[in-house]
């Protein structure tokens, strides 16, 4: 097992220096410091010195990948390249463009995003499958097709309009919960309400649907027909029976975006104003600031590589079957 | 010449899409094992009524692809040799909707409105200012008195509803017609068993698709010249002409961005299962890699270089529309690019499995050449998985432009989209009065298409399905 581990987290590294050179050609290659420091100095103060002191001021100034002036090592580290790319690897965001640092910033906003998105997986994790178990439980009646038609429909309908109606019925309309904002400790509970709610309803149209096709999967199979067919009610057949096995899959789907629950969501959190990583990444593409966006995009791959280890783990926790080599 | 055609980017890609559609339509007509399941999709209900739905979007985004530019009326200052073109660029849907592109208003009204929704400083004939709601300059002007507007909009509305039913009852009869003659049978008996609800194709729920569109169409055409049917926004543009305008956008990013990841897809796919070995390492390698970067940052870095990119080389971009519609072709292209992969992984796994089959084993001892194999015997038998993910992928990625674009990752601020119009609204239900119109137009809008996508690709998977089709 735990060679295993060691070898998926080998297998990580190559994962990472694509993901790494694929941003640096991204950010660097196919724009030029050059570009970048007049977008931000914008049309008018463009001279030739003004864009030197940008790049000067921002790390910007070295060659791409190879320093021929330097000695020794210096010749392959002092680039842009390892100062921008390999630092990233022992997480060393470096300071955004603004100069404020970045690993400080991820570590103080990956909490509210957690207070949100792991309310909203559990809560809607719990009310998916309820129904769906119970959609399933009156299968192939007029319950079953309501439903269906149901969830179709909260399918279709985009995740903003969810924000925006909820923020207008509960926030404006009825005046329950404050529309946005955020603070820490218990005071914060009535600003986790609404993008809660909100977040559980915009995922139920899916989720509910993807987990009712997963229960009809399984019931159809033989031991469900041996388990009714040696008497048991259809109750226990559902939960003793389908529930448990059909939660095989369900768990990988959940475990694998457990790492990312940290990146929050981009649109939840800045129609809600919360001070997470979201924001934080939407923030930054706003304005423009390239290195919140080169570390958002490393740590979003470092946290899916990590999904997915932890799901082959949970699958042989789970499964017996599943046996890994 | 009164016009110069202009051919964007993405109205070639477009025209592109159709043709090869019609070209796997006219292949797929001829031959038995393909016609099979799409006549399963025919013959459902759902199928049939979605069809319609999604053929008027499409009708609207075909007719917004039709790019020209109109010869300036004015020819004094150009020798007779060479004629002048505006630069405008214009579409057929422009020319169509040409009264509510221009009729534009000063700020915000409300659907049907005769007067503004803010109030204005009004000089009176006699010089005394007062502060009131201005009349509108062009919704409801034809009225003397603006109070009896009900009245107006009830007889325009039902003239309108009339028209279009007049219109559906000569499609009905032209159809009936030609189902008769192919049947042998009198157009009056082909229209009793439409009615009767006994056609194979379920015709009736069809037709009453569309008559229902199509009334609701000609009230809204007609009383489109004489009022602001879903209101103005902050500038005083019409809602329903941008809403309209908008259809092609979401259109083209639901279908363009599986085009153009098609060709990468299907050839990675089917490489990394046909020859297996270090190939398959090396596309697996590809796409855990670009699926590791979260699809969303991927697309933000991009469109962050191209901004760049174009803020630094203005000059390259003949006019706003042409970089509009680059700007809309690269999304497609990068959204592509953090889609394919899943498409990917679904040919992989299929071609792992046809290469293991009897006739490839037997193509293969007989000397037929890789890319032949690959050609003849693979290639065929994965469209139907082509074909599926096309539909399947269609909603999301429409839900995704509103998204991105309210992110301002998406397609160019002038171009009109849902995206855009929600991302403009945003702050319009804080007004008081609650400015509701243009939110609401984009949502008709854009759910009506998802949830028609949605039940139509149900209904393609259902009849593509080897697991369904058993027990069906």
């Amino acid at each position: 097992m735990s060679a295993y581990i060691l070898r998926r987290l080998l297998y990580a590294i190559p994962i990472l220096i694509g993901v790494n050179l694929l941003t640096f050609v991204l950010f660097f290659v196919v724009n030029s410091p050059d570009d970048m420091a007049r977008m931000h100095l914008g049309e008018k103060r463009v001279t030739a010195e003004a864009v030197a002191a940008w790049k000067a001021d921002h790390g910007y100034d070295r060659p791409m990948l190879y320093n021929a002036e330097a000695e020794g090592l210096g010749r392959l580290t002092e680039t842009i390249f390892f100062d921008k790319s390999v630092r990233l690897f022992v997480f060393d965001f470096g300071s955004s463009d603004d100069g404020r640092d970045i690993g400080r910033d991820i570590a103080q906003r990956m909490w509210p995003s957690l207070a949100i998105a792991l309310p909203v997986l559990l809560v809607g994790l719990a009310f998916n499958i309820s129904y769906a178990l119970f959609i399933v439980f009156f299968r192939a009646t007029y319950v079953d097709l309501a439903s269906v038609v149901l969830l179709v429909t909260m399918m279709s309908i985009s995740g903003l309009f969810y924000i925006i109606g909820g923020q207008f019925l509960l926030g404006k309309l009825f005046q329950l919960v404050p529309i946005s904002g955020y603070d820490s400790g218990l005071a914060g509970l009535k600003f986790l309400v609404l993008p809660v709610i909100v977040g559980v309803i915009g995922g139920i149209g899916a989720g509910t649907r993807w987990y009712r096709t997963l229960f009809l999967e399984e019931i159809g199979r033989d031991y469900v027909r041996t388990a009714r067919a040696k008497g048991l009610g259809e109750r226990l057949v559902l939960f003793r029976h389908v529930l448990r096995n059909a939660l095989i899959p369900i768990l990988t789907g959940v475990v694998v975006v457990l790492p990312l629950l940290f990146m929050g969501s981009l649109i939840t959190e800045s129609f809600f104003a919360i001070p997470g990583l979201g924001s934080y990444t939407i923030d930054a593409i706003s304005n423009q600031d390239f290195a919140i966006v080169r570390s958002m995009v490393f740590l979003g791959a470092v946290l899916y590589i990590l999904g997915l280890i932890l799901t082959d783990i949970s699958y042989t926790l789970a499964d017996p079957r599943v046996r890994l080599q | 010449m009164p016009l110069m055609p202009v051919v964007l980017w993405t109205d070639a890609l477009l025209y592109l899409l159709l043709a090869l559609l019609g070209g796997f339509a006219w292949h797929a007509a001829r031959h038995e094992h393909l016609r099979a399941p799409w006549r399963r999709v025919a013959r459902s209900r759902i199928g049939v009524v979605t069809l319609v739905v999604l053929g008027c979007y499409l009708l609207v985004a075909v007719l917004d692809s039709v790019h020209l530019r109109l010869r300036l009326a004015d020819q004094s200052g150009a020798t007779s040799a060479e004629t002048r073109y505006s630069p405008e660029v214009l579409s057929l849907l422009d020319l169509a909707l040409a009264g509510l592109r221009s009729q534009s208003e000063k700020t915000y009204s409300a659907p049907f409105a005769t007067h503004l929704y803010v109030k204005e400083a009004i000089e009176l004939p006699d010089g005394r200012v007062l502060r009131d709601y201005p009349r509108l300059v062009h919704g409801g002007a034809h009225l003397d008195d603006p109070a009896a507007r009900g009245l107006d909009i009830l007889w325009r509305g039902l003239l309108g509803a009339l028209l279009g039913l007049a219109l559906w009852g000569a499609i009905l009869f032209a159809l009936s017609a030609a189902l008769a003659r192919r049947r042998g049978i009198t157009p009056a008996l082909m229209r009793a068993r439409i009615k009767a609800g006994r056609t194979e194709v379920p015709w009736r729920a069809a037709l009453l698709t569309l008559a229902s569109i199509l009334a609701l169409g000609g009230a809204v055409a007609l009383l489109a010249g004489h009022y602001h049917v879903l209101g103005t926004d902050k500038v005083g543009e019409d809602v329903l002409y941008q809403a309209l305008k908008s259809v092609r956008t979401g259109l083209l990013i639901g279908t363009l961005t599986t085009l153009v990841m098609l060709p990468a897809a299907l050839l990675l796919g089917i490489m990394a299962g046909y020859f297996r070995g270090w190939v398959d390492d090396l596309i697996q390698y590809l796409y855990t890699t670009l699926n590791a970067i979260p699809g969303v940052l991927l697309i933000a870095a991009a469109v962050l270089m191209l901004q760049v990119y174009m803020s630094n080389h203005a000059e390259d971009f003949a006019s706003l529309v042409e970089r509009a519609d680059l700007r809309l072709l690269f999304l497609c292209l990068i959204l592509g690019v953090t889609s394919w992969t899943g498409l990917c992984r679904l040919l992989r796994g299929e071609t792992l499995k046809l290469r293991e089959s009897d006739y490839v084993q037997a193509a293969s001892a007989l000397g037929v050449g890789h890319f032949t194999i690959i050609g003849r015997h693979i290639l065929p038998n994965v469209m139907h998985i082509v074909l599926i993910t096309l539909v399947l992928d269609f909603s999301g990625l429409v839900l995704a432009e509103a998204v991105l674009s309210y992110v301002n990752i998406g397609v160019d601020p002038t171009m009109n989209s849902w995206g855009n119009m929600i991302n403009g609204a945003r702050l319009e239900l804080a007004r008081e009065p609650v400015v509701w119109w243009s939110l609401s137009a984009a949502f008709v809008f854009m759910f009506t298409l998802v949830l028609a996508a949605n039940l139509f690709a149900d209904v393609v998977r259902d009849a593509f399905d080897p697991r369904l089709r058993g027990a069906a």
